[in-house]
């Protein structure tokens, strides 16, 4: 590069680094804070970790949120990853009308995806509960993965599928020799975003869970909503963590390649 | 004795472009056949129609050994192909790349890892250094010689290929050309070869088909395509060619007088379809006309005269640009003896004559 | 069974057409059902009475669009139009610079890349509450102003405009930096040295030749900001309280308390609509032909 980049350029960038991530790391560090109600501290503690044990609405909203990921993600990847295929790979009528349905849920308001699938929830007189929450969370993830496995498609060459079915191999064989190998780390890490999504979406989640099913975020905003403590930075600690991790992987899967 | 491949009458039409207009052609067994022409020509798509990525208009038919594969897919149809950008899996290792056409067909372990070996063997690549590398550990070259084991271990009854040297350096492109025909010769497996390179497809091929929009112009060998070009497109195509227009002007001895726009004239061997008083245009070779001084030409040769423009050193050649007339240059090939001994007794702007014999006119079909 | 497969694959191989829609129909329905079927019902619903239960009586009415010329209502429409387009102004003025530093980055280009990519994906509710944490009466800010003598009462950080868009910007930054990151990445090195050589300072290298080629991932930067900002609910709802209500919480409350679907119903096609003219400029300014050299 021509020259180095001038100091305030570098101060500017530390500070919003700083401000991205300095609340979350305070936030982090405060879970082990003794002191329940002010935010000097007055030594570690595990307390407010071991009171998340005791703390059936959490339990039961991780159970749901785990659930409610597992379900939804296995679905919204299969479908993804085909419609992918078929984006990548087909030559059909209809392209455009389909990409534009693909990038609606990408710039569609959370709030407007919530209340319009409780409105149809409601007109078709479908109880609201695990069902709902893994319909939506499928709907909006759906798109997610189809992004980044067509990410993946792109870097791929299509002769490689040609090739093998000059070898012999069919059409399904063919899938599962060569294709799906190289897309899975595309899969994976479209997979492990969609868990993620699901994982933390309150918004959506928020219409069409019902009064009987709550998931964790929608346990944990209800804590936030009442009064703040402790306990909301452990278990906010622990999503980070979890989140993060996920994060790291889908990072690492969406980057490794066979380099050519 | 029935050809490797036929097309009949076989059209491809991609939206609104026709890729391969009303094709029909045979392939002989055991034959080199390239395909040859420039991008957009119909030479690729014409592969993947045989491949069977691609499946032609309704009307045609392709047969590979004189049975009907036109419905077929591309495994059921007995061939291989070598891909221009060598299409390596490269999630297996070289032996697994090579074995995985053999593994397709249900051969017993046993039996796959002798045959990998030899496919290794027979394009030159020691299987013990290379079996256990991945694609993305190997040159260029290699991944070339690996491509073509891939293809040649299922011992098809045809091979395609399709530019496989078209990324390679010259001196290796030189070497692996003589290859590919030592190859087809020993294993006497039919070639159809996709090049765009005329240089590579005369060096290798038994026959040419030399395609333009979507149509063959010329088939045939490779001397008949580069001696007797039957179209302006094949002479300029095929190495390098002076045109020369002219009008037929009355018939003496077996030849034909060509009156040029000048009122010269040029004589040409009688060959059927030729009338009187029309306008032909006729190629020739650079290195198929020599330079005279304007008095000094042989009675036998044709002349134009003109000015010499310029004068291009190419090493084994040299090139000599002749301005005939406003707009319209020939180019003289003569072999270069050596400049600094013997050199060239032209120079820019030198009045001269441009001889050829009436025999070295190519009269072309598309005028 | 093999056979029986292949030859339906063989069949199905000679139909390119039907084999694409297979792979489309499932993600495809999926969408157009729980997804664009849902608006559209919407959008119906606003245009409907309201019904004695919440819910929605046959007919026609624009009387849920005519609220909106409620000052009321007018206001919170302003306030969310004004708060999206100061947020999307910040976060390109923060995250240009960040998306410059990373795309000109060797070592740390990776980190600092996952650094920014690791809020976009971690749960929304958790950083929103991470600055409730600093903001707050009791809060990391004013605990430690209080401590150094700084102030002498706490600070009213809370429940402000000011940490509404802080909240947001925090939450939709990545937003920003991501597509410009994209166009800088890709912007040849050469192309700076050529300009040097023309005789352009860094001012104008910037002004002249990286502006304008980022400009596709600035306009797709602030779309991307500028979408979510609008229909945004969380920031507004924990950290700015009744007075910063914007139109996501309007929406919100006529869903929840005040249970009148058709106006919540016509709030949220407000917010479609202003989405869609996002996106409509954002497709025109990017297929738009290059203006002739002036003079």
């Amino acid at each position: 590069m021509t020259g180095r980049q001038p100091r305030w350029l570098g101060a500017i960038v530390a500070l919003v680094y700083l401000f991205l991530h300095l609340p979350l790391l305070v936030l982090v560090v405060f879970s082990f804070n003794a002191s329940r109600f002010s935010v000097e501290w007055t030594g570690f503690t595990l307390e407010w970790y071991r009171q998340l044990l005791e703390r059936p609405d959490i339990l039961a909203g991780l159970r749901v949120s785990l659930v409610v990921g597992v379900i939804s993600t296995a679905v919204a990847t299969a479908l993804g990853t085909l419609l992918a295929l078929a984006l990548a790979r087909g030559r059909f009528r209809g392209r455009g009308a389909l990409e534009s349905l693909l990038y609606v849920p990408l710039v569609t308001p959370e709030i407007v995806a919530g209340i319009s699938l409780l409105v149809l929830f409601a007109g078709l007189k479908i109880a609201l509960g695990l069902t709902t929450i893994v319909i939506a969370h499928v709907a909006f993830s759906v798109s997610f993965v189809t992004v980044v496995v067509l990410a993946r498609l792109a870097g791929m060459d299509r002769s490689q599928e040609e090739a093998a079915l000059v070898l012999g191999a069919d059409e399904w064989t063919t899938f599962f020799r060569v294709t799906l190998p190289q897309l899975l780390p595309g899969v994976v890490s479209g997979a492990l975003l969609a868990f993620t999504l699901s994982f933390d979406d309150y918004v959506i989640t928020s219409f069409v869970a019902g009064s009987g099913t709550s998931t964790l975020p929608v346990v944990v905003y209800g804590m936030v909503r009442r009064n703040i403590d402790p306990t909301i930075n452990a278990i906010s600690t622990l999503v980070l963590v979890f989140t993060t991790l996920l994060i790291w992987l889908a990072d690492r899967a969406g980057r490794e390649r066979f380099a050519r | 004795m029935t050809p490797a491949v036929e097309f009949r009458r076989v059209s491809k039409t991609f939206g609104s472009t026709r890729a391969v207009d009303d094709l029909s052609l045979t392939v002989a067994r055991g034959e080199f056949f390239s395909l040859l022409g420039p991008s957009g020509c119909g030479k690729t798509t014409t592969l993947r129609l045989l491949a069977g990525f691609e499946a032609p208009d309704p009307g045609g038919a392709i047969l590979i050994d004189g049975a009907e594969v036109t419905a077929m897919r591309p495994y059921q149809r007995n061939l291989s192909m070598v891909f221009q950008s060598y299409a390596l899996f490269p999630h297996l290792s070289v032996e697994r790349n090579v074995a995985f056409g053999l593994e397709q067909r249900k051969l017993p372990r046993p039996g796959i890892v002798p045959r990998v070996r030899q496919a290794l063997e027979l394009v030159r690549l020691d299987p013990d250094t290379f079996s256990r590398r991945m694609p993305s550990q190997l040159s260029g070259g290699q991944r070339q010689r690996v491509a073509l084991a891939r293809a040649l271990v299922l011992e098809p009854a045809i091979l395609l290929l399709d530019e496989p040297l078209g990324a390679t350096d010259l001196k290796l492109r030189k070497e692996m050309q003589l290859e590919l025909k030592a190859l087809n010769r020993r294993l006497g497996m039919t070639f159809v070869y996709v090049t765009h390179d005329q240089e590579e497809a005369l060096t290798m091929s038994d026959r040419i088909a030399v395609m333009d929009h979507a149509r063959v112009a010329q088939l045939g060998t490779p001397a008949e395509i580069y001696e007797n070009p039957r179209t302006a497109f094949v002479a300029g195509f095929i190495g390098a060619s002076n045109f020369v227009d002219g009008q037929t002007g009355g018939r003496a001895d077996g030849q034909w007088l060509v009156r040029r726009p000048d009122g010269r004239t040029f004589r040409l061997p009688d060959q059927p379809g030729l009338r009187d008083d029309t306008p032909v245009r006729i190629a020739v070779r650079p290195e198929w006309m020599d330079l005279f001084r304007p008095d000094q030409v042989p009675p036998e040769e044709n002349a134009i005269p003109g000015s010499v423009r310029e004068v291009i050193y190419l090493g084994e050649t040299m090139h000599v640009i002749v301005d005939i007339a406003e707009g319209e240059s020939l180019t003289v090939a003569l072999r270069n003896e050596g400049q600094l001994i013997k050199p060239l007794p032209w120079k820019a702007g030198d009045r001269v004559a441009v001889g050829w014999l009436p025999e070295d006119c190519q009269v072309l079909e598309d005028h | 069974m093999t056979d029986r497969r292949r030859r339906f694959l063989a069949w199905l191989g000679r139909r390119p057409v039907l084999q694409a829609w297979t792979l489309i129909a499932p993600a495809g329905l999926w969408l157009l059902l729980f997804f664009l079927v849902p608006i559209l019902l919407m959008i119906g619903y606003s245009v409907m009475p309201r019904g004695t239960y919440g819910g929605v009586e046959s007919g026609f009415t624009l009387e849920h669009y005519a609220r909106f010329f409620d000052p009321l209502y007018l206001a919170i429409l302003g306030r969310t139009v004004v708060v999206a387009l100061v947020c999307t102004a910040l976060c390109l003025l923060l995250g240009y610079p960040v998306a410059w530093v990373i795309a000109r980055s060797r070592r740390w280009r990776n980190l600092l890349m996952f650094l920014v990519v690791l809020p976009f994906w971690t749960s929304f509710l958790v950083r929103t509450f991470a600055m409730i944490f600093l903001l707050r009466d009791t809060g990391l800010i004013n605990t430690m102003l209080l401590s150094l003598g700084l102030v002498e009462a706490p600070l009213t950080l809370l429940y402000t405009p000011f940490a509404v868009l802080a909240g947001m910007v925090y939450s939709f930054l990545p937003f920003m930096v991501l597509p410009i990151y994209a166009t800088l990445e890709k912007l040849d090195p050469a192309l700076l040295e050529a300009a040097s050589v023309l005789g352009a300072r860094p001012a104008a290298r910037f002004r002249r030749v990286v502006l304008p080629l980022s400009m596709p991932g600035v306009v797709a930067g602030c779309l991307l900001v500028f979408i979510p900002a609008l229909g945004s609910f969380l920031p507004s709802d924990l950290l700015g309280g009744a007075k910063q209500m914007l139109i996501g919480n309007l929406i919100q409350n006529q869903f929840a308390a005040a249970r009148h679907w058709p106006f919540g119903s016509a709030a949220s096609t407000v917010v479609m609509a202003g989405v869609l003219v996002g996106v409509l400029l954002y497709l025109r300014t990017r297929d738009r032909p290059a203006p002739a050299m002036p003079g």
